[in-house]
């Protein structure tokens, strides 16, 4: 096995943290996707009829929907794709055998020991044993279900076929469509009722082969009066050797229950990351979306929160950052299937060196959700004159009795701010890093603490270079 | 007090030849002289539109203001000479040039303490590149709340964004706490007292004081003569449409700030003329 640090940089660009480890499939299904490739996935999983048959149903959608010509410009020919790997299972890497390039960009970005290993390819096992061991079996203890979903399957039939696709359905677009005729992998959590998971559940600590992955499908349910912090991946660099990531998420937050679900990701420049998230929340229950987007081609991605019971709420913060060659159409919905619903989108964006970030949003509220109220508030931070930014907000409201406010800025790093901060002796590079540090701070500390540290090391990584 | 000139050394000078200046294509300094050396209190005074502020940015670098003639210059104990002209902004920092700004420039989301410790870091190593390490968090945290306490600022302070929402006083209060962790060689001080109330110019007037003390050369701009009631002047400059026209120890600020400028413009008048002149032409502009 070995790993290679890519060079795929763009022209000034500082691309030391896009790499990717190269393993050795057991099992790689040939390029395209058809009916074959559908039942030799779900063949290998050993998965029930019920999910080999909702796979092929998916692959007729998602054959007869036409590629969206709305966003951003996909140009994807599908049938070179690669749709199914199964990882290796063999052991072998070791940390020693990390380059020392890598090893010092997880230094850089403070990513915690065991997440470092994770990400390098190295099979953590008994780091994962030692250090979440515990807290496993205390979440066990109590009930909580957190594994992958390729398990689950397995393992809980009942529980996942009740709610599986019932919050994203294949026919919601073509990409859920696609995730829906080859998912892989992902995770699956059940917090049963009352119980609060007090620290954040973070995707690496249910540390296998199957758990990353272009595919994968996400399935959260947290009962009533129960409480979860989901973290997923992470800030380092995400690499797949396809061109193609495309999740779906779905959540059911019931009754007064809580579940916050924060992303930071941070692709490779050759990606196209088109994902579906979306949570319905029961009466009086919060979902809390945080999205971080970084790198990729193009990011399309709208977290949504229905709520569909009286005093429901729900809250979005995106923050999105495109550099060159870069098109991040990040978003937020929020729909008011009821009475006393409210909700809250907070957007910000960052473009540099020829970026393009757009803000598209829906608040939508139905007739008979009276006292709806929702705010947005989107800020645009343009680093260059190349750069772009553009904001697409869409409202719609069947109901009278609502209150929905909408604002929009677009801002651009001021002469008079660089200078004071260069007069107390920052350098222009560090002046302007800690000016857009400052712009998205209040995301930031929304952040759990680690992850926060890390948000600011990618944006001075991200910001390396851009000036002078 | 420390001993700051060996035998046979001159104190370390900010040396000012023959300034001039213009901020947009307009002349504003024409041929200004100033010789500050470490350990020195100076005043300048002069109306409004002299051209007082606009040698405190001239100094400090703003790119917004074109030095067309003329030199500034670092003179170390041993005479060697440093051309400031030649440095950015933040390299003249880094040599000990420090700006207190009439209106500082607030900066959302970026906490004082965040701020004040990159700027301490990269004062105290003129040298450090970006990325390297910053001052040890433990050790800063406790020099900044020393600090804030000298200053009677609340410990709260170091966790807000720098210079957003702050009142007027706050921010002045805020460039002071900037000039006691920096210790600069040379503190512009450009109208650091407007704003504040009787009290509050007295408590800058003494904090100044034991900031500076024997080190540093502050130029002190002010229509007052309060923030010099304990630094007290060695000179006082008065300026007239771009130039110090007449330089006099502290009861020259006594006077100015009692009787005005008339007798300066009756003593001066081809640069009474000029600053009329001036006037007129920026009335005509903003018509």
């Amino acid at each position: 096995m070995s790993t290679e640090v890519l060079d795929q940089s763009v022209p000034g660009e500082i691309n030391k943290y896009d790499f990717h480890t190269q393993s050795k499939a057991v099992f790689k299904a040939r390029k395209g996707i058809d009916p074959e490739i559908v039942r030799q996935i779900s063949d290998i999983k050993s998965e029930p009829d019920w999910m080999l048959q909702f796979r092929l149903k998916s692959l007729e959608i998602f054959n007869s929907k036409p590629t969206p010509r709305w966003g951003g410009n996909i140009s994807l020919d599908f049938q070179d794709i690669y749709y199914y790997l199964k990882p290796t299972n063999e052991q072998g890497k070791t940390w020693d055998e990390v380059p020392e390039e890598i090893k010092k960009t997880f230094d850089r970005l403070g990513i915690p020991e065991a997440e470092k290993k994770y990400l390098s390819g190295v099979k953590a096992q008994f780091e994962s044993e030692v250090i979440y061991g515990s807290l496993k079996e205390d979440l066990a203890k109590q009930g909580v279900i957190f594994t992958d979903t390729d398990s689950a399957v397995r393992e809980y039939p009942d529980l996942v076929r009740q709610y599986f696709a019932t919050i994203i359905p294949p026919a919601d677009n073509k990409f859920a469509a696609l995730n829906s005729a080859v998912w892989s992998g992902g995770s699956f959590i059940y917090v049963p009722k009352g119980v609060k998971i007090e620290f954040p559940l973070q995707a690496y600590f249910r540390i296998n082969a199957e758990s990353m992955g272009q595919f994968e499908r996400t399935l959260i349910i947290v009962d009533e009066g129960a409480q979860v912090h989901y973290v997923e991946g992470c800030t380092a660099p995400m690499y797949t050797t396809e061109s193609l990531h495309s999740a779906v998420v779905e959540i059911v937050v019931k009754k007064h229950a809580r579940c916050r679900y924060t992303t930071i990701q941070n692709w490779a420049n050759n990606i196209y990351n088109l994902v579906t998230k979306r949570a319905l929340a029961y009466e009086g229950a919060l979902m809390e979306w945080i999205d971080g987007n970084l790198g990729s081609r193009l990011t399309m991605k709208y977290p949504s929160v229905y709520m569909m019971e009286p005093g429901a709420r729900g809250e979005i913060l995106s923050i999105a950052f495109a550099s060159h060659g870069q098109h991040q159409d990040a978003g937020a919905k929020l729909v008011h299937c009821a009475p006393d619903t409210s909700g809250r989108i907070i957007s910000k964006s960052i473009s540099k060196n020829g970026g393009r970030a757009s803000y598209r949003g829906l608040v939508k509220v139905e007739r008979g959700a009276k006292r709806a109220r929702s705010n947005v508030v989107c800020d645009a931070l343009i680093l260059d004159a190349k750069s772009r930014s553009d904001t697409y907000p869409y409202i719609e409201v069947d109901e009278q009795n609502v209150q929905l406010g909408h604002e929009a800025s677009v801002s651009r790093i001021s002469e008079e701010q660089l200078f004071y901060l260069q007069s107390r002796g920052l350098s222009e590079a560090e002046a302007s890093t800690m000016i857009v540090s400052g712009f998205i701070e209040p995301l930031v500390k929304e952040l759990p603490m680690e992850y926060a540290v890390e948000m600011n090391r990618l944006i001075e990584l991200q910001m390396e270079g851009s000036v002078g | 007090m420390v001993a700051l000139n060996k035998p046979n050394s001159m104190p370390e000078t900010l040396r000012i030849t023959n300034l001039h200046v213009s901020v947009g294509g307009k002349p504003i300094l024409k041929g200004l002289n100033l010789e500050l050396r470490r350990g020195e209190v100076h005043a300048l005074m002069g109306p409004n539109g002299s051209g007082k502020s606009t040698l405190g940015y001239a100094i400090a670098g703003h790119p917004g203001y074109d030095v067309t003639e003329g030199k500034i210059e670092l003179i170390d104990a041993d005479g060697k000479s440093h051309d400031v002209l030649e440095m950015d902004p933040d390299q003249r920092a880094r040599h000990g040039i420090f700006l207190a700004f009439q209106r500082p420039m607030a900066v959302p989301g970026v906490k004082m303490a965040d701020f004040l410790r990159h700027a301490a870091t990269n004062v105290r190593r003129p040298n450090r590149k970006e990325g390297e390490e910053l001052i040890p968090m433990r050790e800063f945290r406790q020099e900044l709340r020393s600090k804030m306490e000298q200053l009677k600022m609340d410990p709260e302070f170091a966790r807000r964004y720098v210079n957003e929402g702050f009142s007027g006083g706050e921010m002045k209060r805020a460039e002071i706490l900037q000039l006691a962790m920096l210790q600069p060689k040379f503190a512009i001080l450009d109208e650091t007292d407007s704003g504040l109330d009787a009290d509050a110019v007295r408590l800058a007037s003494q904090s100044i004081a034991e900031i500076g003390g024997a080190n540093m050369g502050i130029l002190i701009i002010t229509h007052h003569e309060q923030l010099l009631e304990h630094n007290l002047p060695l000179k006082t400059h008065v300026m007239l449409a771009g130039r110090i026209v007449e330089t006099g120890g502290p009861e020259l600020a006594a006077e100015l700030h009692k009787k005005g400028y008339e007798r300066i413009r009756q003593a001066y008048p081809e640069a009474a003329e000029e600053e009329k002149a001036m006037t007129a032409k920026e009335a005509a502009g903003i018509a």
